[in-house]
């Protein structure tokens, strides 16, 4: 009975953990909704959200939030009822699975896997299952082919974006995210971006790059392209199912940031050794989002690419880079070593 | 634990490949199928190979599942028509029934050692990326090599086949 009680502890711990990183996941989903309105707002020149709070519109991401979900749940007479419903939950799932393996901290981790960034690429084929379901269910064209899209460039981007995450697993010899951040120890020029010069910055450029179109965010974001699409995939939607759709959205945003910040920048160490009083979280969630404003930036600034486009840039110009960067790794490290 | 979740996995595994043959629509099938494929990888899981997982989860979950999505997609196909042919539904009848019959002896002639529990014990790094990758690459060195062989073949044909001039 004692023994039952003692082994059940972890498993407490693993479920407030669990509670944690959902409630990070909803609190930053509102933070960057605000904050993605006044980027593009000060890009654009104007305020953007001013009034609802008061102190420069803070409260505005509250305010969209129970707007949808006191919108009217709309589901097509047309539709397919249960996939319709069914797959806003299943783009969310594979959002927030990827957070299992993220390190936020030390101690600060889900589930520290021997195959951690293995396991990235795999669930990360769960939400291109969900954009297809939604597409389809819909019995809409807009949504058919912003689905077919998403489904067509997320396959596709996903190459580059294994290949290039090779290059740390390489640098480091191993797949667990937590042994990957702790040899990036030490100062900045630690981190693997700036080892193994320009290899690994080739990486981590292709990285980024083919990670925003598996996040379908401008440049890559055609899956949605509002003025051909209406909104795409989720064309159908309303209320608490796009604002689950939406969830996924930004959380994946998050996580794609976060394992670029991981592999590349560090994770949870600080840029010097004598600023490790401060805690890793502050480090790790610091340097996600500093690149979730890049992606931010990014959207606000460049045009749309078209999909032939699209396409080209993935297999003539991202894969063979990938190819022949990992390659070069590979033999760097036979060569001279990690 | 262990066998509390193998049970839920297994009925989850068996109920979704059931459901496969058994739904009319092709796309409801094809999700059944993917369903079907990540219990697998679940398994895999509770038999200590992660890696295996996923590998299961990218392949056949991942990719060709998108595939078959696409292709039901773009061939509409809404209702697969009866195949009302007695002789096929014979035929179908009579190679279930063989293969089964297969399955049973292969199933009757595995030795089940008495000391193994409900899960086999490993040692520590069994199904690690370590151990598979030194197994593959020398133990099993020719099969991975002659396996690579064919998917390189497979690739030239799809170029070849997508391009009609080269």
């Amino acid at each position: 009975m004692n023994l039952e009680f003692l082994s059940q502890i972890p498993l407490l711990l693993t479920i407030v953990y669990c509670v944690a990183v959902v409630a990070f996941v909803f609190l930053f989903v509102l933070f960057s909704n605000w904050l993605e309105r006044k980027i593009s707002a000060h890009i654009q020149d104007r305020l953007g959200p001013m009034e609802t709070g008061g102190w420069h519109g803070w409260s505005q991401a509250i305010a969209d939030a129970l707007k949808l979900l006191f919108k009217e749940d709309i589901i097509p007479a047309a539709a397919d009822n249960k996939l319709f419903r069914l797959a806003p939950y299943l783009v969310f799932v594979g959002s927030l699975a990827g957070f299992a393996v993220l390190p936020f901290g030390a101690q600060l981790i889900g589930s520290d896997l021997n195959i951690g960034m293995y396991y990235v690429i795999a669930i990360s084929s769960l939400v291109v299952i969900g954009i297809l379901m939604a597409g389809w269910a819909s019995n809409n064209k807009w949504a058919l082919y912003g689905a077919m899209r998403a489904a067509a460039q997320m396959v596709s981007y996903e190459v580059p974006v294994a290949l290039s995450l090779l290059v740390p697993v390489i640098m480091s010899g191993t797949m667990s995210m937590q042994e990957i951040v702790h040899n990036q120890e030490g100062y900045f020029w630690n981190w693997y971006v700036f080892r193994m010069f320009p290899f690994s910055f080739v990486a981590f450029i292709i990285y980024f790059w083919a990670s925003l179109a598996e996040v379908n965010r401008n440049p890559f974001d055609l899956p949605e392209a509002e003025s051909e699409l209406v909104a795409g995939y989720f064309t159908e939607y309303s209320g608490m199912r796009f604002a689950i759709f939406f969830l996924a959205e930004y959380g994946n945003m998050f996580v794609v940031s976060a394992i670029a910040a991981t592999v590349f920048l560090g994770g949870w160490q600080a840029p010097f050794p004598f600023l490790k009083f401060i805690p890793g979280a502050v480090w790790f969630i610091g340097k996600a989002m500093s690149l979730v404003f890049v992606q931010m930036w990014l959207r606000w600034t460049l045009p749309r690419l078209r999909v032939d486009q699209l396409m080209h840039v993935c297999w003539k110009i991202f894969l063979p880079f990938s190819f022949a960067n990992l390659m070069l790794v590979g033999l760097w490290a036979v060569l001279w070593g990690k | 634990m262990e066998s509390v979740f193998f049970v839920i996995l297994a009925v989850v595994t068996v109920f979704s490949a059931l459901m496969v043959i058994l739904q009319k629509n092709p796309m409801t099938s094809v999700l059944f199928l993917i369903l079907a494929f990540f219990s697998t990888a679940a398994l895999y899981v509770l038999l200590s190979a992660p890696f295996l997982a996923a590998v299961q989860i990218i392949v056949y979950a991942g990719a060709i599942m998108v595939l078959f999505l696409f292709v039901i997609m773009l061939l509409n196909l809404n209702r697969i028509k009866e195949e009302g042919s007695p002789l096929l539904k014979a035929l179908g009848m009579m190679v279930a029934g063989m293969l089964l019959v297969i399955a049973a002896v292969v199933i009757r002639s595995t030795v089940i050692p008495s000391d193994s529990g409900f899960v086999a014990g490993t040692e520590p790094g069994f199904g690690s990326v370590e151990a598979i990758g030194r197994s593959l690459f020398t133990t099993y060195l020719l099969p991975f090599e002659i396996a690579s062989f064919l998917l390189l073949a497979a690739i030239i044909g799809a170029v070849v086949l997508a391009k009609k001039k080269l």
